[in-house]
């Protein structure tokens, strides 16, 4: 069975670029454009890894991961988020917000595929 | 799968997020301390900047980079919002198009004028060194290289390895960090489970294990580092060499040298510290922005048409899967009625969603009464306090609008006439301070507000004379203790002495009637003299679609409001003969008058056999009735009278039926007050 992955950013293009690195790397993506859709889709849904960026309308990253760590059914998911090397002390925040990992943008399509596998464990 | 081209996707949303950024600055210049423009403003800078440095627009990347960090400061309160940074800002935004557009164009110069420009209007506001070195920039959008090659000697590690025990709820997993040691080379692992508890005391979400880790490998140290970059700051990871290749030694990174994995930077090695040091900060920050973030997302603001419009659309959707329901009843296709089963159901769901989506608290409603009473308080010289109850109960938009009016007439006809004068209070043994409530509830299908006083009470004599003298009633008319006091409802209806400015002209009482009325609404009156009257509107949830009961009379069907009927019953054979004459049914001792709906609507046909009888009820007052047949309930969505039918009182509106027919709906408030007003009659003739 193929992981499935949830990625959330409210930028299309970042998006598609992350759509298509992972669904060619045979993962099944699933795409929300802000925190709070990325929420209900994690409830709706059974991830094996969320992809989510910080700054987002709506609700953002930090807070997706914070609700998303309350509730019981998902609180093991991992979570990789999208910063800039500006964002460091977002970076804390969200690690504190119960993070697994990043990944530093601007990113090439193979570090993102490469991150992902790391954090599933294969 | 094929997919569009990331490029034009890019060029697009750059597209949007520059117009997004432009109404934020111009807002934002109407307004400078618009912190939620501030935001909007950034976030819009901020994906430009990401997405552009993803795409190749490094120049772009690197010049919003500038804007960004300015708004940055805005956003953080360093420096203020000002006219000369928003319009620096602005004329920024043309150069980031020009650089989408050419993005190997030569920029520089515009670039440095336009950063010039934004350095100055920073600087104006009070921010020092706002805009970051161009180098700084560079660095970060320039392209990642991979790891330095390693060196091709052999390395021994000891390791011992643990992680906090609530890391597994971080999505961290410790055994995959140990797969990807043990493919960096010969690795051996033994866990150490001395820290287990006993069953009792263990959490199964919780990790207690430490692992000791000897790896020979010939990856340098980077490596190891990069397999813990996630867990660097939590982890416990004592680490010594016991075994150093002889000649690259001195090549081997120092232990406390950052990873040079290129999908991650670690944090320094001060880390801890930073954190802690960030940690009370972000605290203090963040429920600030949650609540601001909770607020924003709860609360969806959309022009009360467009829920009008919707509602008439769900009216339209209730009618066609009426016609549906019908169709599928009639056809023997078990497929196609359980579709129309599911849709039934849906749209029952829909109709009740858009009613509670309509629904508003009385809140805001009872909370202009507050001044209103204060300002009477003072005008008539009185002691007056207002007691709100049941603000939270929740009524349709369109009613609470509507219902304003008639309820300042009726608070200020209390206030004027409805209580008395501090001396008389006192006199009359009551507290100086009169009090006035106000109170909604909901009650079945209906919102009922209920404005009551402990003031002097209804006075019916003077109510019987003034409307003598008027000309509403004949001299000693028969009348029954609720019609006469509904007498005050009447045009050019007034008991006051004195014209006052507050209510004395007559003018107000009856206006509260009409409206009630056209809330298809009823008023019931109670008043005790000496201790006070009360007023109470019950008027209907939701003006749109209500549950109704359809019956037939004759050839004709109509529609009884659900909300109003209390039974229904046959009228046997027996009590028909009995009944014919009179106009009253025996219904469990008590005498409840009812209408031929047959007579009043000359039907001229056969009526059935068994005729049927259905009781409705507003509040108190009971009528029966009598149709030909009782089909069923009927979700009725509810569509006005013509202009030509305006005057018609039997009727309050027509529905359109599931097989594209025509019921009218009957109006219970005049078909009740019609049958009261028979048996009155009829009363005071025997």
């Amino acid at each position: 069975m193929t992981a499935s992955i949830l990625t959330v950013d409210d930028s299309a293009s970042i998006r598609l670029t992350t759509r298509v690195a992972l669904s060619n790397a045979g993962y099944t993506v699933t795409e929300a454009v802000d925190g709070q859709d990325g929420l209900s889709k994690i409830k709706s849904g059974n991830f094996d890894i969320i992809v989510t960026d910080l700054n987002m309308p709506n609700m953002d990253g930090l807070t997706m991961i914070r609700e998303l760590r309350k509730l019981p059914a998902h609180t093991g998911v991992p979570v990789i988020f999208l910063t800039t090397e500006s964002d460091n002390e977002l970076k804390q925040q969200a690690k504190a917000a119960g993070a697994t990992g990043w990944l530093t943008k601007p990113f090439d399509p193979e570090s993102l595929v490469k991150i992902v596998k790391k954090v599933l464990g294969r | 799968m094929s997919f569009p081209d990331p490029i034009a996707v890019f060029r697009t949303e750059a597209a949007e997020l520059l117009e997004q950024v432009e109404t934020g600055l111009l807002d934002l210049n109407h307004d400078l301390t618009d912190k939620e423009q501030v935001d909007a403003v950034f976030r819009g800078l901020h994906t430009l900047k990401g997405s552009g440095a993803m795409f190749g627009f490094e120049a772009l990347a690197a010049f919003t980079h500038h804007c960004e960090t300015a708004f940055d400061q805005v956003r953080k309160g360093i420096v203020p919002a000002t006219h000369d940074l928003v319009t620096a800002v602005l004329s920024a935004t043309d150069h980031m198009r020009a650089l989408i557009e050419v993005p190997n164009g030569d920029h520089d110069a515009v670039s440095e004028t336009l950063l010039a420009k934004l350095r100055a209007a920073v600087t104006a506001a009070g921010g020092g060194g706002a805009v970051a070195a161009p180098a700084a920039i560079a660095a970060s959008a320039a392209p990642n290289t991979p790891a330095a090659p390693a060196a091709p000697a052999t390395t021994t590690y000891k390791m011992r390895f643990s992680l906090p025990a609530n890391s597994m709820a971080n999505g961290t997993n410790p055994l995959g960090l140990l797969d990807e040691l043990r493919d960096l080379g010969e690795c051996r692992i033994k866990a150490d489970q001395s820290s287990i508890p006993s069953l009792d005391m263990l959490m199964p979400t919780d990790l207690y294990l430490t692992w000791d880790i000897v790896l020979t490998t010939e990856q340098p140290r980077s490596a190891i580092d990069d397999v813990f970059i996630f867990v660097m700051d939590e982890m416990q990871l004592d680490l010594e060499v016991v075994d150093v290749p002889s000649a690259p030694a001195a090549a081997q990174p120092a232990p406390a040298a950052a990873p040079a994995t290129p999908v991650a930077t670690a944090d320094p090695p001060a880390a801890p510290a930073v954190s802690s040091e960030h940690a009370p900060a972000a605290a203090k920050a963040n429920p600030v922005a949650d609540a601001k973030q909770a607020k924003s997302a709860e609360n969806v603001r959309v022009p009360a048409e467009r829920l009008d419009e919707l509602m008439d659309r769900v009216g339209e959707l209730v009618i066609a899967q009426s016609r549906l329901s019908q169709l599928a009843g009639v056809s023997g296709d078990l497929q196609l009625r359980a579709v129309s089963e599911d849709v039934e159901r849906l749209s029952g769901e829909l109709r009740d969603t858009m009613m509670v989506l309509r629904m508003v608290p009385v809140t805001h409603l009872f909370g202009r009464f507050r001044r209103l009473v204060h300002d009477l308080a003072i005008e008539t010289g009185k002691s007056i306090e207002l007691i709100t109850e049941g603000e939270t109960t929740e009524v349709d938009k369109s009613v609470i609008e509507r219902l304003a009016d008639p309820l300042v007439h009726l608070v200020r006809n209390s206030c004027d006439h409805g209580l008395e004068s501090a001396q008389e209070r006192v006199a009359a043994g009551k507290s100086e301070t009169g009090r006035i409530y106000l109170t909604a509830r909901q009650q079945a299908g209906e919102v009922i507000i209920t404005i009551k006083d402990d003031g002097r009470g209804i006075n019916r004599d003077r109510v019987r004379a003034k409307a003598e003298s008027s000309g509403l009633i004949t001299p000693n008319a028969n009348l029954t203790d609720q019609e006469l006091l509904q007498l005050i409802f009447q045009p050019g209806f007034s008991t006051a002495q004195q014209v006052t400015n507050l209510s004395g002209r007559g003018v107000g009482m009856d206006v509260v009637k009409r409206t009630i009325d056209a809330l298809r609404g009823t008023i019931n009156v109670v008043s005790h003299n000496g201790q006070g009257s009360e007023i109470s509107l019950a008027i209907p949830l939701t003006l749109a679609i209500i549950d109704g009961l359809l019956v037939r009379v004759g050839n004709g069907r109509y529609v009884i409001p659900l909300s109003a009927v209390e039974e229904c019953l046959e009228l046997s054979v027996d009590e028909d003969m009995r009944s014919r004459g009179r106009s009253f049914i025996s219904l469990r001792d008590s005498l409840v008058p009812f209408i031929r709906l047959r007579e009043l609507f000359h039907t001229g046909t056969a009526p059935d056999p068994f005729q049927k009888v259905v009781v409705i009820s507003t509040g108190s007052e009971r009528v029966g009735l009598v149709v030909d047949q009782i089909i069923g309930d009927h979700q009725t969505v509810i569509k006005g009278m013509s202009k030509l039918h305006h005057d018609v009182a039997t009727f309050s509106g027509a529905t359109i039926l599931g097989d594209g027919g025509v019921a009218l709906i009957l109006d219970v408030g005049h078909l009740v007050a019609e049958g009261q007003h028979q048996e009155a009659h009829l009363r005071a003739a025997g």
